[in-house]
Parts: C-alpha cells; sequence; structure tokens
C-alpha cells in the first residue's frame, strides 16, 4: 500500500513580514521549515507503515530548496520522495497546487502499476498561508473520500477510522473505505526526530526525484499562475489602531479608572 | 575556502538543537542537582544514535566516522544544553567506541564495537592514576601475561562514565624498554572477575556526568583483547587524546554559546536605572569579547574537525581547539554570571551551572598548561 504525504516548506516564523510593493511574503534572511502539521501527516504515515506495512511517498511542490523538507521527511524514514518544481508551476494558488499534486500521485501509481489502495494524508492547513484548502482539493482532484481536521486516525482492514473534534465538544469518528484522503491536525501525535543515521542516510544513499510539469504532462491552464482561479489583491498586516493604556493601583481603582475611560469613550 | 555547512549538518545541527531543547532542557537542572544521568534522556539519546555518531553504520554507528564537524556540531548543540550529556556521549564515542573502530581487530569490532555504537554498553577511556594524568608515562597499572592471559592490577581515578560503563579502555604498563615504560592499552569487559568500581566522585561541575574510580585485582584479561599491539599504548594513547580534544573543544563552543545567549536575553531584559543593562557599555564590552571568544573557538575546532576528515595532521590544531575552547567558555560563563549579578549566583539561574561545568574543561582532557606545553613543543619544533 502507498501512503502518501504532502510537505510544504514554509517560513520558520510566528510573525510574517509583507513586502509592501510586491505584496509577497519577505523571505531573505528567514530560515525555512517543514510546516509542522506536515510532520505530523508524515509521522502517521511512518506510524501506519510500521503497524502495517507499506511505502511513504513524500510529495512537496515548490521551488528546488523545498527539496530539504523533503529530505527531512526521508530522514524521518519515508521510502521515497518527490519535488514538483517548475518554473510554469510558479504563482499556483490551492486549486492549481492541488492539480498539480494530484498529477503527481496519479503518475507514480500508474508508474508502479495502477495501485488501488492507496491513502494520502495531508496536514490540514500550512502555518503560512492558512487556507486548509488543498488537502480537499486534492481529495477531489483524485475522487477520493476526505477527512479534514483529523484529530485521531487508525487503519483497520482497508478502512480508516479517524476521530474528529466538532464544534469543540462533540466527537465525531468517521471511518472510509480506501483509497481515501485525510487531513490531520497537529493532535494527531507527536512527530518523531529524524535519526543521525536517518539524517545520513537521507543526504548520501537517498535521492529526491524532480518531476517537472512535462513529466507530469500538466496542460499549462490549469498548473502555476495561469491555471489558478484566484489572485491574491493584497496582503497586509492590519494597522494597530487606538492607544493602549496600563492602568495601575488597586483593584478598585483600576475598576474605576477603566469606567470613566468607557465612560469618556461612550461605551459605557 | 568554504566556511558553509553542507546540508546535511546543516540538518543534523537543527534536530540536535531541537532534540536538546525538548528532551534535555527542561531536567538538566535537576540532573545536576541530584548528580543524575536521566535515565529516559539515556534511552531517547540512544535512539537518536548519539552514542555512535562518528562509528559506521555497519558497526551499528551513525555513520559520520568521516564527518567530524558533524560530530562537533552534535556535540556542541548538546554541550549548549547540558555539558553533562555532550561529556558522556562525547567521551563514549570519541576516547573509547572510535579507537576500537581505529585500532581494534574485526572481531573486537563486532564484540565490542557494536554494542557500544548503538548505546547498549557505555565506554570510557582509562588512563588517569593518582600518579599519572598530565604525564601519561607515570603509568603504574600493570598487567603481566599469564598463558593466554594478560593479569591486570592497579586502579584508576577520575574516569568518565567510569561507574556506568561496561566496556573500558584501560592504559597500562605491560613492560619497560630501558628508561621508557611500555604501555599497552587493552580491552576490558567490565563483567570480567576482579573488576569494581571504586568512590563515585562528586564534583564542581558536570556534576550529572559519572566520575569514578576503578579497580584491578587480578582482572584476566584474554590476550585477544589487546588493542593495536602490546607495546603501542602510548602511541595510541595519545592518538585517542588527539581525537577526543576536538570534541571536547566542541563541547567547550557550545557552553560558551549557551552562556552568550544567556547573556544577550538577560541584558535585554533587565532594567536598571530605567533601562535595560544591555545599553550600558560596561556589559556591551563583556557581550562583545563572549562572541568573539566563542567564535574564534568554533572555528578553531571546525578546523581541527576538518584537518582530521581530510587525512591532515591536526594533533597541534586540536589542542589549540581544547585551550582555546574551554579558555572561552570560562571567559564566557564567568561574564554571563557577572552580567547576571546577583541572579547569575542562584541556581535558578542556568549561567551557575554553566561557570561550573567550564571550569572542569580546563582541566580535563588535559589541562590548558598541558595543552600549551604540547603546542609550544610543536611550534619551536617545526619554527613557524
Amino acid at each position: 500500500m502507498k501512503i502518501f504525504t504532502c510537505i510544504k516548506q514554509v517560513p520558520g516564523v510566528s510573525e510574517v513580514k509583507i513586502d509592501p510593493k510586491t505584496n509577497t511574503l519577505v523571505r531573505k534572511g528567514i530560515p525555512s521549515i517543514t510546516n509542522p502539521m506536515d510532520n505530523n501527516a508524515t509521522e502517521l504515515a511512518l506510524s501506519i507503515k510500521e503497524k502495517h506495512g507499506g511505502e511513504v511517498i513524500a510529495l512537496s511542490m515548490g521551488p528546488p530548496q523545498a527539496e530539504e523538507v523533503l529530505r527531512q521527511a526521508l530522514a524521518m524514514g519515508a521510502d521515497e520522495a518527490y519535488l514538483l518544481t517548475d518554473r510554469a508551476f510558479a504563482g499556483a494558488d490551492t486549486l492549481a497546487t492541488s492539480h498539480t499534486l494530484g498529477l503527481a500521485i496519479k503518475k507514480i501509481l500508474k508508474d508502479s502499476g495502477d495501485e488501488k489502495k492507496y491513502l494520502v494524508i495531508c496536514g490540514t492547513q500550512a502555518i503560512d498561508g492558512d487556507t486548509a484548502q488543498v488537502g480537499p482539493e486534492l481529495a477531489e482532484e483524485l475522487g477520493l473520500p476526505q477527512i479534514t481536521y483529523v484529530q485521531k486516525c487508525e487503519l483497520k482492514g482497508d478502512k480508516i477510522i479517524t476521530e474528529r473534534v466538532f464544534r469543540s465538544e462533540e466527537t465525531v469518528i468517521i471511518e472510509s473505505k480506501l483509497p481515501a484522503l485525510i487531513s490531520v491536525l497537529k493532535e494527531v501525535n507527536d512527530p518523531r526526530f529524524p535519526t543521525m543515521t536517518g539524517i545520513v542516510n537521507a543526504h548520501e544513499e537517498m535521492e529526491v526525484k524532480y518531476l517537472n510539469a512535462n513529466d507530469l504532462k500538466a496542460g499549462k491552464e490549469n498548473i502555476g499562475l495561469t491555471g489558478s482561479k484566484t489572485e491574491v489583491f493584497k496582503i497586509f498586516i492590519p494597522e494597530k489602531k487606538g492607544k493602549h493604556v496600563v492602568l495601575e493601583g488597586s483593584v478598585e481603582e483600576m475598576v474605576q479608572q477603566l469606567c470613566n475611560n468607557l465612560k469618556e469613550d461612550k461605551l459605557l | 575556502m568554504d566556511f558553509s555547512l553542507t546540508e546535511k549538518q546543516k540538518m543534523i545541527r537543527r534536530v540536535t538543537r531541537e532534540f536538546a531543547e525538548k528532551h534535555i532542557a527542561p531536567i538538566a537542572e535537576e540532573s545536576d542537582q541530584q548528580s543524575r544521568l536521566d535515565p529516559q534522556v539515556m534511552e531517547e539519546m540512544k535512539k537518536m544514535g548519539y552514542f555512535g555518531t562518528c562509528i559506521p553504520k555497519e558497526y551499528g554507528g551513525a555513520g559520520l566516522h568521516e564527518d567530524t564537524i558533524s560530530f562537533c556540531i552534535i556535540t556542541e548543540e548538546i554541550g549548549r544544553i547540558d555539558a553533562s550529556w555532550s561529556i558522556t556521549t562525547g567521551v563514549h564515542a570519541s576516547v573509547c567506541a572510535y579507537p576500537i573502530y581505529k585500532f581494534g581487530t574485526e572481531e573486537q569490532k563486532q564484540k565490542f564495537l557494536i554494542p557500544l555504537a548503538k548505546g547498549e554498553k557505555l565506554g570510557v577511556f582509562a588512563l588517569t592514576e593518582a600518579n599519572a594524568g598530565s604525564d601519561a608515562g607515570g603509568v603504574e597499572t600493570n598487567a603481566y601475561l599469564d598463558g593466554d592471559e594478560w593479569v591486570l592490577n592497579g586502579s584508576k581515578i577520575f574516569a568518565t562514565n567510569g561507574g556506568i560503563a561496561e566496556t573500558l579502555l584501560v592504559v597500562t604498563k605491560t613492560g619497560q624498554k630501558g628508561k621508557r615504560k611500555e604501555l599497552t592499552v587493552f580491552i576490558v569487559d567490565t563483567n570480567t572477575p576482579g573488576y569494581s568500581v571504586g568512590v563515585r566522585e562528586d564534583k564542581l561541575g558536570v556534576r550529572a556526568s559519572n566520575t569514578s574510580e576503578l579497580v584491578f585485582q587480578d582482572v584476566r584479561i584474554p590476550k585477544e583483547n589487546v588493542l593495536g599491539s602490546v607495546g603501542s599504548g602510548f602511541r595510541i594513547g595519545l592518538q585517542i587524546l588527539d581525537y577526543g580534544r576536538i570534541l571536547m573543544a566542541a563541547q567547550c563552543v557550545g557552553l560558551g554559546q549557551a552562556a552568550l545567549e544567556a547573556s544577550i536575553k538577560y541584558a535585554n531584559e533587565r532594567v536598571q536605572f530605567g533601562r535595560p543593562i544591555g545599553s550600558f557599555q560596561g556589559v556591551q564590552w563583556k557581550i562583545a569579547d563572549m562572541g568573539v571568544a566563542v567564535e574564534c573557538a568554533r572555528l578553531l575546532t571546525y578546523q581541527a574537525a576538518w584537518m582530521c576528515d581530510n587525512g591532515l595532521e591536526y594533533g597541534t590544531m586540536g589542542s589549540m581547539a581544547k585551550l582555546k575552547a574551554s579558555e572561552a567558555a570560562m571567559q564566557a560563563t564567568h561574564d554571563a554570571v557577572q552580567i547576571h549579578g546577583g541572579y547569575g549566583l542562584m541556581k535558578a539561574y542556568a549561567v551557575e551551572r554553566y561557570f561550573r561545568d567550564a571550569k572542569m574543561a580546563e582541566i580535563y582532557e588535559g589541562t590548558s598548561e598541558i595543552q600549551r606545553m604540547v603546542i609550544a613543543q610543536k611550534l619551536l619544533r617545526r619554527g613557524y
């Protein structure tokens, strides 16, 4: 059984900076990391493989430097890694991205004799774009049932049994036959660290295979900027409005002052 | 000249840093106070491959035997969090496991190296005695051949990992050639009758690491446990120490780095006279000097490692690295305590532990004075 895990390279900071002129993320001087939930996806893939056998295949679409996050997946224990890289893929929105990932998965399945039973695992969302759309769109591309926001997951026979928390109070158990796609939250597991041997193997004995638009027989109209149905009009960090006041004194004094201030501002 | 690390080395640094911060940092203070290595961390470190870093994969190691820079990075990153752990893994791998890989027979590698590399057994290099340390030739622990076995008698002191190890490399006097003692290194399994652990030392620094006395009373060692050859102990011993010094230097780079980072954080946060103390020149100069010292130490350490990996004679550079790095760590931790003021004297702040740990490093694995002797002799001999 093939278990695909989709990985994105993201800037490793909690506060992103945006270039106001180009409307793009400032990446200079910022280290890149694996999107944290994608590590959870890889961990889940590896733990399923360890219990039930199979083959873990890591995929990423991005510029050549995204090879680094795939090397990390290999170091954690993935069997194969593919980097989808081509200038024609650049500027892709979530739809064009999931289309491209879908083509790659179809190609890998076809090249290995059209395996019918497989599982695709994505992190629910990336910490940069935060859309949570690629997983669901990829499921549509592949015609698979999808279970999103998964917090617990287990494989039984040819069924995947998952738990997700609904409206932060009810736990819903959803199962699906394979093939299927699931997107996971960080609660699903605690990703392993790559071991030293894993890191050595990932760099010295394994390869990250590159796939371009030609390899995927991708139609120009469906990939990259031209294949994108959405366009980012503007990205900005909301300006801080109003002033920030620190109240001091006893609780009574502070409450009194707060009430006075609110009255002054006609909020009370 | 290219100073950039490879992608592999960068990943090793990032992963080891994350690992040490997650698993070692939360219990470092407690380990120091209880003089104890946490068994759970030990298990995690085995899984990561930190006990067999410099051993080839076919012998159960991580396969970094030709990448001493990576071994340094690992030791540095562990040392940045807790020097007790970096000395435990550093000594085990560099002066016990690595020499068996380098000088051992295939049988010795199969029997002793594989369990060491996997961390199933812990290793020791035992040279220092009550009357021999800096003067390695003063070794009095002796062995004589009796049939097919060597019979060992004597005792070693200050052995890092001594009380918890199962495989020892013991430097022993096996004869006399004129004025010179003939030394031999034996691989000793601690389950051999006649072997016992003496006093466990209560130390100033690296308190969690185990430092013990080892006692040998008619310990019978099979002939095939000689490392290298009979009489090669002095030569092998010095080579073992040369390699080990690079790793001790790396540990000090990590310790100095930790002191620097703690000082920067504190200098930016601590407000006196209405402004952060980092805005005062007195503190700024300390921070600058610490930064320079740690960076010098790192460059020398990586250079020694690079020379080792490229088959060049690295002994002197290793001594320079060990000297500079241990003194840089001492300077940096000393200044870190000073910057922290009263808080720096308290156990609640890690710089108190860094300071004690740094002092150890100016003494063990060759004191600063011995390093200066070695370096000076080399420079005076070669003339430039």
